[in-house]
């Protein structure tokens, strides 16, 4: 199935352009929509240019989060929501308007529905987004001590100088995604972007690779090998 | 006496004019303690609503017709916080009028709906410095006035009501909305949303005073 979509609403046509841009960045099979501006290119939020928004993103089978910025934003995407409801009823059940920070929720939800993640879990990565890209680090990352069979691990020096920053950290949580494994990088969900970013490290620090399940090896030696290259070097 | 269609109809016209008259007053207010675009966005959104009317090609059966038209012209043209508020109530008090006349119980009906729409999308209570300082007792003398059982004087109840809220907005400090970035200096301020609130009830009141007047069929 198609990733969960994203709408984003905005009261500037070129703030929901960047906005998109940024998320999209990092999630390419991501559908996501900005809706900016009024129809006629002035400041404010426009019914129409995001009712248009609404409609393709609410096609997608896996639904579609909403974010906006402004107070205005967020009623005239309630207002359009209301209206499209009593056309279509099934239309509340696919979208989710999420209270967030524009910018940082929106590339939260946009890794998470690149991750595969369905319509609760994009929606709980973009309101959780404040603590994983505030000035302040977000509170230690809970261990998952829960793990069934051999544990395998290894210690790497991280290569990239910016450690594992955006970029690198989607390129790693998508490459290990697909293996049937369970990886930790110093404890982070080796498929979770925002954990990977959440770490902070920098080049240089040496981090714990862990990995277990049918597929651990494989994973291990796929994540240690990343890690050991700079991010502009990975293919 | 009841209110129908044609009263529904005068009401959004003189609500247009209205609007155009007091446009530049609505700018300065909006100027004073939000973005300046208040008036103007109301008078574009009324002014498409007029065109709207005079391109049906059918007259509407229902009072609620007419209102939602107003909805989805307003919510379509008007881009600032007024476009989804003004919308929403229009769009709920055309959800509660889907007759073709409106006795007393009716029309606070409808004035109720507009306000709970409002309260619901601003997610604002009274004391705010918001148009639902006009709308809240507008609908409260609206329903002390519907006692009587006349749409009539409920609508001019609410028109007064809605001028004591509006002219109460000013000494207030504003805790929702744009103005609400301005803290203590938004005091000594009309609210133009309240304004605003007030000169359509009062349309909607002339409107009925008006049918009144003309002898509108019992």
């Amino acid at each position: 199935m198609s990733p969960v979509a994203l709408v984003l609403v905005s009261h500037s046509r070129a703030l929901a352009a960047g906005a998109a841009e940024l998320a999209g960045q990092m999630a390419p099979d991501v559908l996501v929509l900005p809706a900016g501006g009024t129809s006629d290119g002035r400041l404010g939020t426009g019914f129409d240019v995001v009712e248009a928004a609404v409609l393709r993103a609410g096609a997608a089978p896996a639904g579609a989060v909403l974010l906006s910025d402004l107070g205005s934003a967020a009623m005239t995407a309630e207002t359009v929501l209301e209206m499209l409801s009593e056309r279509d009823a099934t239309l509340p059940s696919r979208l989710r308007m999420v209270d967030a920070p524009f910018v940082e929720g929106a590339v939260a939800a946009a890794v998470a529905a690149q991750s595969g993640a369905d319509l609760d879990g994009v929606a709980r990565a973009a309101a959780g987004a404040a603590g994983f890209f505030g000035a302040q680090p977000p509170a230690k990352l809970p261990r998952s001590t829960a793990c069934a069979g051999t544990v395998v691990r290894a210690l790497v020096v991280l290569a990239d100088p910016h450690g594992l920053h955006a970029r690198p950290a989607a390129a790693l949580a998508a490459r290990l995604a697909p293996l049937d494994a369970d990886v930790r990088i110093d404890g982070a969900d080796g498929r979770s972007v925002l954990e990977l970013m959440s770490l902070r490290t920098v080049g240089g620090h040496e981090v714990q690779v862990e990995a277990w399940g049918p597929a651990a090896e494989r994973a291990l030696t796929l994540a240690v090998a990343a890690l050991r290259t700079p991010a502009e070097r990975w293919t | 006496m009841t209110l129908d269609v044609n009263w529904a109809l005068d009401w959004v016209r003189r609500t247009a004019q209205v609007i155009a008259e007091h446009r530049d007053e609505l700018v300065e207010l909006d100027r004073q303690i939000g973005d300046g675009d208040h008036g103007e966005n109301l008078h574009r959104g009324f002014t498409a609503v007029l065109h709207r009317l005079d391109a049906l090609t059918e007259p509407p059966a229902q009072v609620g017709d007419v209102l939602r038209l107003v909805a989805t012209t307003l919510m379509s043209t008007v881009g600032g916080a007024a476009g989804p508020l003004f919308g929403t109530a229009y769009l709920r008090a055309a959800r509660a009028s889907a007759v073709s006349t409106l006795d007393g119980t009716a029309t606070v009906v409808l004035l109720e709906a507009a306000l709970d729409g409002i309260v619901q999308r601003g997610k604002a209570a009274p004391g705010e410095k918001t148009m639902v300082d006009a709308w809240t007792p507008a609908v409260e003398a609206a329903v002390a006035a519907a006692d009587n059982g006349a749409p009539a004087s409920a609508v001019l109840a609410a028109a007064a009501g809605a001028r004591a809220g509006a002219l109460a907005t000013t000494p207030m400090v504003a805790t929702k909305g744009r103005a609400s970035y301005l803290g203590e200096r938004s005091a000594g301020h009309l609210d133009p949303g309240a304004r605003s609130s007030e000169l359509i009830l009062r349309a909607a009141a002339d409107a009925a005073e008006a049918a009144a007047a003309h002898g509108v069929a019992p």
